[in-house]
């Protein structure tokens, strides 16, 4: 007679208080020994109702919510909900408001950049990086602050626009750092790229094919990480992408390596990007307002209400009640520095948005952990996290 | 010396020349006790100190000028709170393991010669002793991590316990190449003879004593034991049983206060022992590097004072840059690498002793 033995697997709860869950995330892990048999994600730890609550607010007030989201990186998703509610209004953005559009939402890109690489670096145990990655972050951050008033939650690009011209020593500084930080990349790089230990934990490690990156949803660096160019500023250039010249690094093996290695090169293009606009911000067509001159959605310039009967009104009634959007659905995406982030804008004619479904890049990433986990080691669950790039705000939202 | 000692005489009621030998061992060990408690309380500034400026940082610079007052702060600060034992604990079990932890880490320092002739115990077998003291310590960390009935801990001290076994090995193997060269086991001996032959003889320069020391010839095996040490010790990269950023704190996880703090302690303690171990295999212990006037003038307790601090930086550099190893490839460089290495190193110094006669040929042995 056979006794059937009753083998149960090891379940440990990997979070929601756990150094290396990033955030509140809660992954219930079945173990056999040291190997992962199953990841379960548990999420809605951060759930606050951003798009539920965006349907109660005016157009205007909905900008803030979207700093919330990827917090690491706020400007990048409000201009996806510039771009949608622009895209209802028909409203043009004058070329000013485009290049600083850009240059803070590569600005954005650095900071996100920076943040995951060596928090990538710091799941896998080397806790230098982090801290040399911040103090860059601190500069990128001041750029918001000088820019916006707000070190994170800038609410600096705004339907028509950015919302005030920068000074001309803030584009000066910025154009001061784009030739220095690559010095400081360069120093990230070489206490990890050629590290021993450092590839030994990334290489072959959450190895996606290109066909399962694309089943799975999965966008940004996870896709070109798998071997495709694809890159919204590429492939559908919005605001003045076109004219930039950069490069979309792409990946072969699609591990968590060759997404490390993607997010060195493009903090490098973006830098690139920078400078470009930072010159063409200097050059003389690149003067001019920063914001959309339709009176009806983008409020007046201070001075100007003193002086004007209309753009006193006009401050009045954007304020309070807001502009109005004609009614129709739309669908705008910007390549944030996670992925494809979207905003799908529903508006019933009204001056609050019907529906805002966000679609964040960062949610279709952390649903393939138990496809990502599976079979690999305990302690390639926060190395594969590491390199999925996930920010509670925007997953949860 | 003579006066601290008349000193500690008093204090404790003694008379002098009193009890004879048993009184001599009771301060000679107080002594080492209390140096070596007070040299750990910098060490780990120290270690704070290297790792901020690594990372740009300024570390602890509130507590006394520079920071300096740290480490005392925190251990009244650890003291004074409450020792939370979690309710599935083993109550006995979960409080010995920190004693044991702290008490064989102390103990092992007993054979120690941190001076000439300044051993509280020359005894023969020291290297032996202290393989074994060193051995004992995993106990601390299994029955922390078992006791603690809680699943981190449980993990982490599962796999410290296949961690320092494994590291063990090629630590005794690196230990017999030198006995080899050495002849025998007391640790004293094992100095004498790193000074009185090696290189600097050879090359007619025997001044330069530190070309005589084991690293030289052996280094090899001083790589092998430096990163054996690091491992056997629970250092970054090697830091698995504690890996933060997928066991949260590891065996250590459920504890706090006073019990943390002794396990905090026995681990810098035994890094200590690691690194007075490396000084005395491969260092030459307390002998000067140059044996002329200016250097030895500085006495031995100084010289390995300095040496033990000079391989704690190596330590302290390595946790500020180096990522962490897998529990699989820690094992596979244990078993697959070092292993055979320091197995082939053994039998490559037993030929060449045995062919070129080379090799110490005083001492007790």
């Amino acid at each position: 007679m056979t006794v059937e033995a009753n083998v149960r697997n090891f379940t440990i709860n990997f979070g929601p208080v756990h150094p290396s869950a990033h955030g509140v995330l809660r992954l219930i892990l079945e173990l056999d020994g040291e190997v992962v048999e199953r990841v379960d994600p548990h999420i809605g730890l951060l759930h606050r109702g951003t798009e539920k609550l965006i349907e109660s607010k005016t157009y205007l007030q909905a900008v803030p919510y979207f700093d919330r989201l990827d917090y690491v990186a706020p400007m990048n998703q409000e201009h996806a909900f510039a771009l949608a509610v622009e895209k209802l209004l028909g409203l043009e953005v004058p070329r000013r408001g485009q290049l600083i559009r850009v240059l803070y939402s590569e600005i954005g890109r650095l900071l996100a950049h920076l943040m995951n690489v060596t928090t990538q670096a710091m799941d896998v145990g080397a806790l230098t990086p982090p801290l040399w990655g911040f103090e860059q972050r601190e500069k990128l951050m001041v750029f918001y602050e000088r820019a916006s008033g707000a070190r994170m939650h800038a609410a600096y690009f705004r339907p028509g626009g950015v919302h005030q011209d920068l000074p001309q020593a803030l584009i000066d500084d910025i154009g001061v750092f784009c030739e220095t930080f690559p010095k400081a990349l360069a120093d990230i790089d070489s206490l990890l790229t050629e590290n021993r230990i450092f590839k030994q934990r990334n290489v072959d490690i959450g190895v996606v094919k290109l066909e399962d990156a694309w089943n799975l949803g999965f966008s940004g660096v996870m896709v070109r990480g798998s071997g495709a160019a694809w890159d919204l500023r590429k492939s559908q250039p919005y605001e003045c992408y076109a004219e930039m010249d950069f490069d979309v690094p792409i990946g072969k093996n699609g591990d968590c390596f060759d997404r490390y290695l993607i997010r060195m090169e493009e903090m490098r293009q973006s830098t690139r990007i920078m400078k470009q606009c930072v010159d063409k911000l200097n050059a003389a067509d690149g003067k001019g307002p920063v914001s959309s001159l339709d009176g009806k959605v983008v409020p007046p310039k201070r001075g100007e209400m003193k002086q004007s009967m209309e753009a006193l009104i006009h401050h009045f009634k954007l304020y309070t009640e807001g502009y109005k959007v004609p009614a129709g659905e739309v669908y705008a995406a910007v390549e944030a520095p996670k992925g494809e982030f979207g905003v799908y804008l529903v508006s019933d004619g009204t001056n609050k948005p019907y529906r805002c479904k966000i679609r964040a890049p960062g949610f279709a990433h952390l649903s393939a952990m138990d496809f990502l986990c599976r079979g690999h080691m305990l302690a390639d669950v926060s190395a594969i996290l590491g390199s999925l790039d996930i920010v509670f705000g925007e997953v949860d939202r | 010396m003579d006066f601290i000692l008349a000193a500690l005489d008093y204090l404790l009621g003694i008379p002098p020349l009193g009890w004879g030998m048993h009184v001599g061992l009771i301060y000679k060990a107080l002594l080492l006790l209390v140096s070596l408690l007070v040299f750990t309380a910098f060490i780990l500034l120290a270690d704070r100190k290297i790792w901020a400026a690594v990372q740009l940082r300024r570390g602890p610079n509130v507590v006394g000028p520079f920071g300096l007052l740290q480490s005392f702060a925190d251990l009244i600060k650890f003291a004074l709170k409450e020792p939370v034992i979690p309710g599935g604990a083993d109550k006995i079990l979960f409080l010995l393991a920190p004693l044991l932890t702290a008490t064989l880490a102390l103990t092992g320092w007993v054979v120690v010669p941190v001076g000439p002739g300044m051993a509280i115990a020359d005894i023969n077998l020291g290297i032996l002793y202290l393989l074994a003291i060193s051995s004992l310590g995993v106990y601390g960390v299994i029955i922390g991590g078992w006791a603690s009935n809680s699943k981190y801990p449980f993990l982490g001290s599962l796999r410290a316990a296949a961690q320092m076994v494994s590291y063990e090995v090629s630590i005794g193997l690196v230990i017999i190449t030198v006995l080899l060269c050495v002849g025998s086991l007391n640790l004293n001996d094992i100095i004498v003879a790193q000074q009185e032959m090696g290189l600097a003889h050879m090359i007619g320069l025997p001044q330069l004593t530190f070309l005589n020391w084991f690293w030289l010839p052996l280094f090899p095996m001083f790589v092998i034991f430096y990163i054996s040490a690091l491992a056997e010790t629970n250092r970054p990269p090697f830091d698995l049983a504690e890996g933060e950023s997928e066991l949260v704190a590891g065996f250590m996880t459920e504890y706090s206060a006073t019990p943390y703090m002794l396990f905090m302690l026995g681990e810098y303690i035994s890094i200590l022992l690691m690194c007075a171990m490396t000084t005395v295999l491969f260092l030459g212990g307390w002998t000067s590097p140059i044996d002329l006037p200016p250097f030895t003038w500085i006495p031995g307790v100084v010289w390995f004072f300095i040496k033990v601090s000079l391989v704690f930086f190596m330590f302290a550099m390595a946790k500020a840059i180096v990522p962490r190893y897998r529990y699989d490839q820690l094992m596979r460089i244990g078993w697959k690498l070092f292993l055979p290495l320091s197995l082939l190193m053994v039998i490559i110094v037993a030929f060449v002793l045995q062919l070129t006669g080379w090799g110490w040929h005083g001492g007790m042995a």
